[in-house]
């Protein structure tokens, strides 16, 4: 039991299409809830799309296969963007993604592995994903497992002191089949990072905790796509992919705005987001 | 400009003002105090917009910290400045608040006894939409365990400025519960909160409902309704649930043969137990608890899940009605 998924994408406009897709169907899941987290769903986008589609295996259908490679979405209020994920890889029907955020439904406001199989373990509160992933990875390295871990993190949530516990574990084991992403967007919920509680040098600070560090641009297939394979191939050190993205990418009066961090877009700004993603 | 809301806020009876959320009386109270006292320092974790003390970071930006997205350090922090003598309002989301700094707050805040003031926002299932990672549903089992520690969950917004006042000027550790959704008032226009006394709306012969936060008002649309059906129900306020207000729990339990205790909370370690812990030493009466039944909350709109959860009225007069059976 348990097939790889079928055919990875490699071509980058195939995934920039499948990135796109994800894009509505993020926007078009929030303004069906009339709540949720706009702006880090949509930054994040690029690179999830990347990991997701053209380097995990993993088997719809069979959502606990044992080789598949996990995904830790530590920054959990950018569920829309996980769920829009899971929904383009066929966990699930298209349908399901209207039920964001309402009573009873599998696409709780931030993941619930209880809830939806294929979610790794629940996340929300931030700070906790990366702890997860190394004693993921760790278990998979003692049953001799191939199977990888990514997280992705956000760059506010470095602020916590968990994060960096974890990654003084994930280099003191040499967790080399963790590949972790800060989503570099440069916001969080009270204003600007460097503002409410700077993280600079984000790369020196990885580096010096022993990490093999890669910044790319976030939105930058071509660059997302190296920075996966040298990960894949860097052995006896985690990897950090540190994305410069921008918050509510893709649609122009989103981007940059903490105002969108939580926000969902109104039934005429879908519209024209919409138009926008069609466009770009 | 403040003092003329002020005036026409006090000129209005409090039953005839629109609900205002719990949160939104903590961050108007803050900025008031901030202006009287210059020894009072506000510090968050990146959510000073939803817990409401972007307003006291506006008008003293000096006197606010904001902590990043780090919930241990900002308890540490505000132990500090307590020890140098200021009175630290440490705000978040109330399972960050009481869940990721909890051993922070045991050690730096309640065995130090230092003057730190928890005051944490989103409490309960009316949190909504983003659902059980983000609904505190034990924090006040958490905060009541601790030792020098006072726990208050006021009912309304006008409670709460009183108990945001009343707690400044009180030395000590005190965990603050407040609500994101909006409430209706339900005290008196002349209520005056006071640490450990429970406000008595009425005292009932077949029931009496001991409650807290938006179980308050949810308590008294349960007892109108029960007085139709000939049930004579009492309803308390019990807005510290540490230390309990024992003489008046013991004035209802004397009256009659069922206590009922309401909170948006895990009915284990919250007010259902404070109270039944007190009574069965001291005067055991049949206790039922409403709160959440030791699960997790979920997503949805914040009405539905009261009723998804047991907690309306309507659910409240059946318990009662099949408890007196
Ligand atoms: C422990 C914890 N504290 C606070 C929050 C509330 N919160 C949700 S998102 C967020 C800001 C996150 O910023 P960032 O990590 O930069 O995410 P992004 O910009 O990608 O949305 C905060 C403070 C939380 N979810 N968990
Ligand atoms: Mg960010």
């Amino acid at each position: 039991m348990g097939a790889v998924t079928k055919g990875k994408i490699t071509d980058i406009h195939e995934l920039q299409k499948v990135a796109k897709k994800v894009r509505l169907h993020i926007l078009h899941m929030l303004t069906k809830a009339n709540s949720g987290h706009t702006g880090g769903s949509l930054s994040a986008a690029d690179v999830a799309v990347a990991i997701y589609f053209s380097k995990m295996n993993f088997d719809p259908k069979d959502p606990f296969y044992k080789k598949r490679d996990r995904f830790i979405l530590s920054k959990g209020h950018a569920a829309p963007l996980l769920y829009a994920i899971m929904a383009e890889a066929g966990y699930f029907p298209l349908e399901v993604l209207d039920h964001l955020r309402k009573i009873e439904s599998p696409l709780q406001g931030h993941p619930c592995c209880t809830s939806l199989p294929g979610i790794e373990v629940s996340t929300g509160s931030l700070g906790q994903g990366l702890s997860v992933a190394n004693g993921m990875a760790l278990g998979l390295k003692l049953d001799n497992n191939p199977a990888r871990v990514y997280c992705i993190m956000g760059d506010g949530e470095t602020q916590e002191g968990q994060i960096w516990e974890a990654a003084m574990t994930a280099a003191h084991y040499k967790i080399d089949n963790l590949c972790a992403v800060v989503d570099n967007n440069g916001l969080q919920i009270d204003g600007p990072v460097q503002k409410v509680m700077g993280i600079a040098p984000l790369h020196d600070k990885w580096a010096a905790f022993g990490w093999h560090v890669i910044d790319v641009d976030g939105h930058n297939m071509e660059q997302i796509l190296n920075a996966l394979d040298k990960a894949e191939n860097t052995k006896g050190k985690p990897t950090v992919i540190i994305a410069k993205t921008t918050k509510g990418r893709g649609v122009s009066f989103f981007e940059g705005k903490v105002e969108y961090h939580g926000v969902a877009p109104s039934q005429e700004e879908y519209e024209k987001a919409v138009k926008e993603i069609h466009n770009g | 400009m403040g003092e003329k809301t002020q005036n026409s806020e006090l000129k209005t009876q409090n039953s005839e003002k629109k609900p205002k959320a719990t949160r939104d009386a903590y961050g108007d109270t803050l900025m008031e105090l901030g202006q009287k006292r210059s020894d009072i320092v506000v510090l968050d974790a990146d959510l000073s917009c939803s817990t409401k003390t972007n307003k006291f970071a506006k008008a003293f930006p000096e006197r606010f910290f904001n902590m990043g997205i780090a919930e241990q350090d900002m308890i540490g922090t505000a132990a500090g400045l307590a020890l140098t003598g200021k009175v630290p309002f440490a705000s978040t989301f109330a399972v960050f608040e009481t869940g990721r700094a909890w051993d922070q707050i045991r050690l730096t805040v309640c065995y130090s006894n230092t003057n730190v003031k928890l005051i944490a926002t989103h409490g309960g299932i009316t949190v909504g939409e983003d659902g059980a990672s983000h609904q505190a549903l034990e924090d006040i089992a958490l905060m009541r365990a601790l030792p020098n520690m006072t726990v208050i969950v006021p009912a309304d917004a006008a409670e709460t400025a009183s108990v945001i006042n009343t707690v400044a000027d009180y030395r000590g550790p005190v965990y603050v519960r407040l609500g994101r959704a909006r409430v209706p008032y339900v005290l008196p226009d002349d209520y005056n909160f006071e640490i450990g006394r429970a406000f008595t709306f009425n005292i009932g012969k077949d029931v009496n409902i001991i409650a807290a936060g938006i179980m308050v008002a949810t308590a008294k649309k349960a007892a109108a309704i029960l007085a139709k059906d000939g049930i004579d129900a009492g309803v308390i306020n019990m807005s510290t649930i540490k230390p309990l207000d024992e003489e008046t729990l013991l004035r209802a339990a004397r009256s009659s043969k069922l206590i009922i205790t309401a909170e948006e909370h895990s009915i284990i370690g919250g007010l259902g137990s404070a109270v039944s812990e007190f009574l069965s030493e001291n005067h055991p009466v049949p206790v039922k608890r409403i709160g959440i039944n030791d699960t997790f909350g979920c997503s949805g709109d914040s009405e539905e899940l009261l009723k998804f959860h047991g907690l309306s009225a309507e659910d409240m007069m059946k318990t009662i009605k099949e408890a007196l059976k």
